[in-house]
């Protein structure tokens, strides 16, 4: 019988949330507060590793977005935009108040993001199963001109219900593609309810192996694990897929774990200030 | 038209180091030449339509003119998100080349023909569709197609069909080609159905018809000033080797309605009904059965304008 582990279980002994982890869930919820609207459990839930990349891992240069140079980081989880939002408004990509424009009609903030629109975003998502692919032949592209750039794609687990992702990875292994590392933010709760009762991805870890990848685990929330595993590629000739074992709402205690969460809209204001006092209380 | 197309694939990427090959899981020795002197521009990444047009993708975003490959049907169908979200909604220049567009795999049935391709393609904001006659013309179009910024859906022919369009017509997207004058009508076609149209004003003109053909080997863009022209003729009729709906004749109607600019006689919409072909056979003989050979062209065409008149 295969174990379906949930991640608090698995990992019960998350570090606390510092300030930089509550400061990015903050801008989370400030984006969820103008907008209206989000997917709150699908963003927390993806804060940590959003924070690593682009605070730690990833050569990026905010006043240069395009620079040929830069490692590429994906969104495949596009719903999940709003922690990438806090991410590139926490590097000056663009001001922090515009988190309050999200999805308002002239903003750039769109509740998927959009390559076209938001400075440091390299791909539009939000169909799922698409983001692998871009990187499959981002990564090409780097061997083809051999840069030395890294390619990130973070996807949700949910998303890897589509068979495209499965293509994408036979593509990346039969390529060797070391310098490609995939994530999967492994909340175990996607829009319906739990994933192993939508469409189990059990024995995960052993799906990306068989599939040519480097495989690793972790605590999705713990800075120095997530550190540990996306510093360096874990193989100098295979890609790399990085288990990322999250919680769904991470932070917002009443929202966490609840597939309600998922996204919301119409969220009122006395609920946006619980959010607020929920991830302060947060320790 | 097909061994032309990817032939000329090599030849751009001899010239542009930007151009490279994606195909699926195309029959063996396709291309060997450019696989073997330009193996990092290559890739036969085997029966997944979803993740090369992805994949097509990813290239493009830095800087790659990416040319996928596989049968018409599946590049239409199969990935139609891809080729929406990834293609099409960041505007790349990825090209794909559809093997067999219309009826061309008539033995294999249903599954193989590309009828809708067309209609499905015309969908997409930033998508050009290009459907030449002939090699010749396919040859003149991939040499002037390199810094077209866009997307594009190359629909190929059989392969062997006779050369209709000439050096002095050129290449140029969105431009239409006259292929024969007339005074009476208009036949308005693209693809290989612009040879047949040539045919069946042959034989109008015996029959004290005279009837123009006008080819538009670029259906996305469409040429609307050629189309507004032609709405001078008494009639036109648009002449396809795809459904009725949603192709060719109903990109020329959307053009004649919108500028409210319709001939005395009105517009004929020559192609396939809204049915799957559920017949096998050759591509002529489906033609054949479906009303699309000159004869047959030209009897309905004479036909119609008997009413219309």
């Amino acid at each position: 019988m295969i174990s379906h582990p949930f991640s608090n279980e698995m990992y019960p002994n998350s570090p606390p949330l510092d300030d930089r982890s509550k400061e990015m869930r903050r801008l989370v919820i400030d984006g969820l507060d103008g907008g209206g609207r989000g997917h709150l459990g699908s963003s927390m839930s993806l804060i940590e590793i959003m924070r690593v990349i682009y605070d730690d891992v990833a050569n990026h240069r905010p006043d240069d977005p395009m620079w040929e140079e830069r490692d590429r980081c994906i969104l495949s989880k596009g719903h999940g935009c709003l922690a990438l939002y806090a991410a590139l408004a926490c590097h000056n990509y663009f001001p922090r108040e515009e988190m309050r424009q999200f999805c308002h009609l002239p903003s750039r903030l769109g509740g998927h993001p959009e390559r076209s629109k938001v400075p440091g975003v390299e791909a539009s998502t939000g169909a799922l199963g698409h983001g692998l692919s871009i990187g499959v032949g981002m990564a090409l592209a780097a061997r083809i001109r051999k840069r030395k750039n890294r390619v990130f794609v973070a996807m949700g687990d949910g998303e890897i219900n589509e068979g495209s992702v499965w293509e994408a990875a036979m593509s990346a292994s039969k390529h060797q593609l070391s310098h490609l590392t995939a994530i999967v933010d492994y909340n175990k709760i996607q829009s319906y309810g739990r994933t192993s009762e939508v469409l189990d991805l059990e024995p995960l870890l052993d799906k990306w192996r068989a599939f040519g990848f480097e495989t690793v685990e972790c605590d999705g929330h713990d800075v120095e694990a997530l550190l540990a595993v996306l510093g360096e590629p874990l193989s100098s000739t295979k890609p790399s897929m990085v288990i990322a074992h999250t919680v769904k709402g991470k932070g917002v205690a009443f929202a966490e774990n609840d597939p309600e969460w998922h996204h919301k809209s119409r969220v009122p204001a006395d609920q946006i200030d619980a959010m607020y006092a929920a991830l302060a209380e947060n320790s | 038209m097909r061994k032309t197309c990817l032939n000329m694939v090599h030849e751009l990427a001899k010239q542009d180091e930007r151009v490279v090959f994606v195909g699926s899981d195309l029959g063996p020795g396709v291309l060997d030449e450019m696989k073997h002197t330009m193996p990092d521009r290559f890739y036969m990444e085997g029966v997944s339509e979803q993740n090369i047009v992805g994949l097509a993708a990813g290239l493009a975003m830095e800087g790659y003119i990416p040319f996928v490959n596989t049968i018409a049907t599946f590049i239409t169908r199969r990935c139609f998100e891809q080729v929406a979200v990834d293609l099409c909604l960041h505007d790349l220049p990825v090209r794909l080349i559809g093997n067999g567009g219309g009826l061309v795999y008539a033995p294999l049935g249903p599954t193989h023909l590309a009828t809708e391709d067309i209609a499905i393609m015309r969908s997409l904001p930033n998508m050009t569709i290009v459907s030449p006659s002939d090699a010749d013309e396919m040859t003149r179009f991939m040499a002037s197609s390199l810094d077209w910024p866009h997307p594009i859906y190359i629909r190929l022919g059989k392969g062997g069909d006779p050369v209709v369009t000439g050096e002095q017509t050129g290449f140029e997207i969105g431009k239409a080609v006259p292929l024969r004058a007339g005074k009476d009508i208009q036949i308005l076609s693209s693809g290989v159905m612009s040879g047949r149209a040539l045919s069946a004003a042959d034989m109008l003109a015996d029959k004290g018809v005279s009837a123009g053909v006008i080819h538009l080997p670029t259906v996305k863009p469409l040429d609307n000033d050629a189309v507004l022209q032609a709405s001078e003729s008494s009639m036109i009729v648009t002449l396809e080797e795809h459904f009725k709906m949603g192709g060719l004749g109903s990109a020329v109607a959307e053009v004649l309605v919108d500028a409210n600019r319709m001939p005395e006689h009105g517009i004929l919409r020559i192609g396939l009904e809204d049915s799957f072909p559920m017949a096998y056979g050759s591509q002529d003989e489906l033609m054949e059965r479906f009303g699309l050979q000159p004869p047959a062209i030209a009897e309905t065409i004479g036909l119609a304008l008997k009413q219309r008149s």
